[in-house]
């Protein structure tokens, strides 16, 4: 029995429609979903052409956090708890930019709810656009690479760390490059009463540049240069962190997607370059990530 | 029971009798007493299996219940002014999830500049969003439109959010005697909500679907229809109401010396009373005046207005808000509906921001307007004279 | 033709089922059942969920279903036994003289 798809509208190849099966699936489909407006959304949720196999919600961008509370409160007041868990599926802009109001309000309720970031780093549903979780140097429509500008020249938000300071039992990173332990964080995370922050990260194979046949492959690179540590925290405590055995570097990441590849001519790219290699040296160190 | 009450608690005690099954709440002047009632009534555990609970902000507020609505609860909130904006993309969503969730708005002005004070600026804005409006003039009718706004909204042919609008501090914050429903009235009125259909694990379907260009137009339309159902739908409920209680609230648009009245003036909400007694007093002068007080405002009655109006030569509209760029809300509404008349039109914007409307000021404008001493068209009431500067 | 218009625009699930999307790819994957060890890695990582691992007489395969796989290659970079490769469709091979 799958909860989801086929038939849906999504790219080939794409990262979210990997992570949200997956997560349906730990979750045996019992539960509720509230998604926020964005390509999981549109690809799974036209009128009469829905992927879902589970009860599922569509409000609007800003607000699947929300509407998520408000599941969990009826179940409650109804007595209906027993049927299933609450998760939300929204994307990096929704959970990171727009909708930050909203999450931080049911966290900070520490509502029973598995809160789900698909971490595609951009606005991809509208082409590509720069998030607050899109990573420095990453070429958007809306901070382009040009003459001047390298595309993105701030950092990537640190939502695990917002997560984590709202005092919830759990928060994790996972990727779509390890589905074992991404069920295995889903699993945990449904055992756990209150709020539940996963942030996964998802290829999208047309705004970054990449074929279907690098989805992986990125991910996996992501995770192997350190520039997208895979932790997790219980209680405000970091618990676990999957180690890296002789970890690459950023480079190897880089050169295989579109998004990043005017760093590698652009007269600031070395300089973009260096700062993403601090980055992941300093993940390296913060979690102990080299084995 | 009759008893001595402010609006909010008459607002509050109506709520808790509704059982709802979730309440989400945000403060905003003049609207918070009515959710620290709730939370006193929660926190004295009052409220049985009510799940109250404290949002990050009116949107917020407003996505929880849409979230649970859709899960089956019934749900209230209550906001007013800026935080009914911060709530409007939400509650344009519900209505076309159509997602009967009930909110009082205390009506109050808008910002810039910013003020606490009552006009109705902040529900006009609302106005093509697919929410039911009504206007109410005083607290015992507040009190009423509760029950009545659930059993509507709720209704399988309606289905569609419920707002009732009270003004902000002239009636939330004044003492009125209001006769308090009791328990038994409101079960025999209003049953449990059972939604026609709801999220569940058992029948697991997609709510929030987007429409294509092939059927967006056909949700429009059963929203259009659902609107113009509920105005059936409500007279019947105001039956039903008067038959419970004894008290009948007259329908959509109530006229008062409509008949043979030369002038009709229009009101909508707690400045009805005012202008009703000026209304009166002038009647007993033999001056062929007459009333019509406006208390459902979308859907638009157009049928009661364009009746209670056939006879006048004379329109005069109190406006509470204005649609900037060109006249007050209400009159819009009142001319387009009787199209094909043609009497004299006039409307008034008075009280914005809260601004006192001195009985001397409604008697003015009425007789000026009966005598034929003021142009036609829009007019602000009494404005100070001022200099427009920079610095 | 008369279109249903449900409450709010509530759609039934799995109505995706329809939009039949085999034929968006340019190649499809081709499972090697002797090499297949039936572990499940392309199963649970297909963005489309259509290749499952079913019975096949004595042995368990992935099978891909050629009416929704568009053809991503996913499920070719997944395997860990090296069980699929990917072919281009007759269609997208032109002779080019
Ligand atoms: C209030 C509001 N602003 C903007 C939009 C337009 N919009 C829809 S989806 C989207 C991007 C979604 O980005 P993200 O949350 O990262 O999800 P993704 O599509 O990348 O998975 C935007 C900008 C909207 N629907 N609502
Ligand atoms: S644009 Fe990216 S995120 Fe959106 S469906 Fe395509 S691959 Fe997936
Ligand atoms: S090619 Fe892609 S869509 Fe087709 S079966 Fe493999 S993973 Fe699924
Ligand atoms: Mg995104």
């Amino acid at each position: 029995m799958s909860f989801f798809g086929p038939g849906h509208g999504a790219c080939p190849g794409c990262g979210l429609t990997i992570a949200t099966r997956n997560v349906l699936e730990a979750l045996e489909g019992k539960c509720f979903v509230s998604n926020s407006t964005g390509c999981l959304e549109i690809v799974s949720s036209q009128y009469e052409r829905s992927a879902w196999g589970v009860p599922y919600i569509h409000s609007l961008f800003e607000n699947a956090a929300a509407v998520a509370a408000g599941i969990e409160l009826a179940l409650k007041a109804l007595k209906r708890t027993d049927e299933g868990k609450v998760v939300v599926f929204a994307g990096d802009g929704a959970t990171a930019d727009i909708g930050i109001g909203p999450l931080s309000g049911m966290l900070d309720r520490n509502h029973d709810v598995i809160y789900i970031c698909l971490d595609n780093e951009a606005y991809q549903n509208t082409g590509n656009q720069q998030s607050g979780l899109t990573p420095t140097g990453s070429n958007t429509t809306t901070m382009p690479a040009g003459e001047l500008m390298p595309g993105k020249t701030g950092r990537k938000k640190d939502m695990i760390s917002i997560a984590v300071g709202h005092g919830i039992p759990y928060v994790a990173t996972a990727t779509v490059a390890f589905y074992a332990d991404l069920r295995r964080k889903v699993k945990k995370a449904a055992e756990i009463e209150g709020a539940k922050y996963i942030q996964i990260h998802t290829p999208c194979v047309t705004g970054w540049g990449i074929d279907g046949k690098q989805t992986l492959e990125s991910a996996r690179l992501a995770f192997e240069t350190a520039l997208y540590p895979i932790i997790e925290y219980e209680n405000g405590e970091l618990t676990k962190v999957r180690k890296i055995k002789d970890r690459k570097p950023v480079e190897e990441y880089l050169r295989i997607q579109r998004r990043f590849r005017h760093l590698f001519k652009h007269p600031k790219g070395q300089e973009i370059i260096r700062i993403l290699q601090k980055i992941a040296d300093d993940n390296a160190a913060k979690f102990n990530l080299d084995v | 029971m009759k008893k001595v009450v402010r609006g909010f608690y008459s607002i509050a005690h109506s709520v808790k009798l509704c059982k709802p099954n979730v309440i989400a709440a945000y403060p905003i002047t003049p609207q918070t007493e009515i959710v620290e009632n709730l939370a006193k009534m929660y926190s004295n555990g009052e409220l049985g299996d009510c799940e109250y609970v404290t949002a990050e902000s009116e949107f917020g507020a407003a996505s929880i219940l849409v979230g649970a609505s859709a899960a089956g609860a019934r749900t209230f909130t209550a906001t007013c002014s800026q935080g009914l904006v911060l709530m409007s993309e939400v509650l344009l969503n519900a209505a076309g999830m159509r997602l009967p969730i009930v909110i009082v708005n205390t009506n109050r002005a808008l910002s810039a500049p910013l003020s606490i004070w009552n006009d109705h600026q902040d529900s006009m804005l609302l106005r093509d969003g697919g929410l039911i409006q009504i206007h109410v003039e005083t607290n015992q009718e507040a009190h009423d439109m509760v029950p009545l706004a659930f059993k509507v909204a709720e209704n399988p042919r309606v289905m569609l959010p419920f707002m009732v609008n009270m003004d902000g501090f002239k009636l939330t914050h004044a003492y009125e005697p209001v006769d308090l429903l009791d328990q038994e009235i409101v079960d025999s009125f209003l049953p449990p909500y059972e939604p026609p259909v709801y999220m569940t694990t058992k029948n697991p379907l997609t709510f929030g679907s987007y429409a294509p260009p092939h059927c967006y137009a056909e949700f429009r339309v059963t929203l259009q229809n659902a609107m113009m159902r509920a105005l059936d739908e409500i007279e019947k409920a105001y039956k039903d109401w008067a038959e419970i209680t004894g008290r009948y609230w007259g329908g959509h648009a109530v006229g008062e010396y409509t008949d043979d009245a030369e002038l009709v003036v229009v009101s909508m909400g707690s400045l009805t009373g005012m202008v009703r007694d000026v209304v009166n007093e002038m009647r007993r002068e033999g001056k062929k005046v007459g009333l019509l007080k406006l208390r459902t405002f979308r859907p638009f009655p157009v049928k009661e207005v364009r009746n209670a109006l056939k006879n006048a030569n004379k329109i005069l509209v109190f406006e509470r808000a204005v649609s900037f760029g060109y006249e007050g809300p209400v009159g819009i509404e009142v001319k387009s509906a009787i199209f094909g008349f043609t009497p004299e039109f006039y409307s008034f914007a008075v009280g914005l921001g809260g601004r006192d409307v001195p009985r001397e000021e409604i008697v003015k404008i009425i007789g000026d307007v009966y005598e034929g001493k003021v142009e036609q068209g829009f007019h602000f009431g009494t404005i100070k004279e001022f200099e427009e500067v920079v610095v | 033709m008369v279109i249903r218009i449900t409450l709010g625009g509530i759609s039934k699930p799995h109505s995706s089922k329809s939009m039949k999307t085999g034929d968006w790819g340019t190649e499809f994957p081709i499972v090697d059942e002797e090499k297949c060890t039936a572990c499940r890695a392309c199963e649970h990582l297909c963005p489309d969920g259509c290749i499952v691992v079913v019975e096949k007489g004595e042995k368990k395969v992935a099978v891909p279903d050629y009416d929704y796989c568009k053809g991503c290659g996913v499920c070719f970079t997944a395997c860990p036994a090296d069980a699929i490769r990917m072919e281009l469709k007759d269609i997208y091979k032109l002779d080019v003289c």
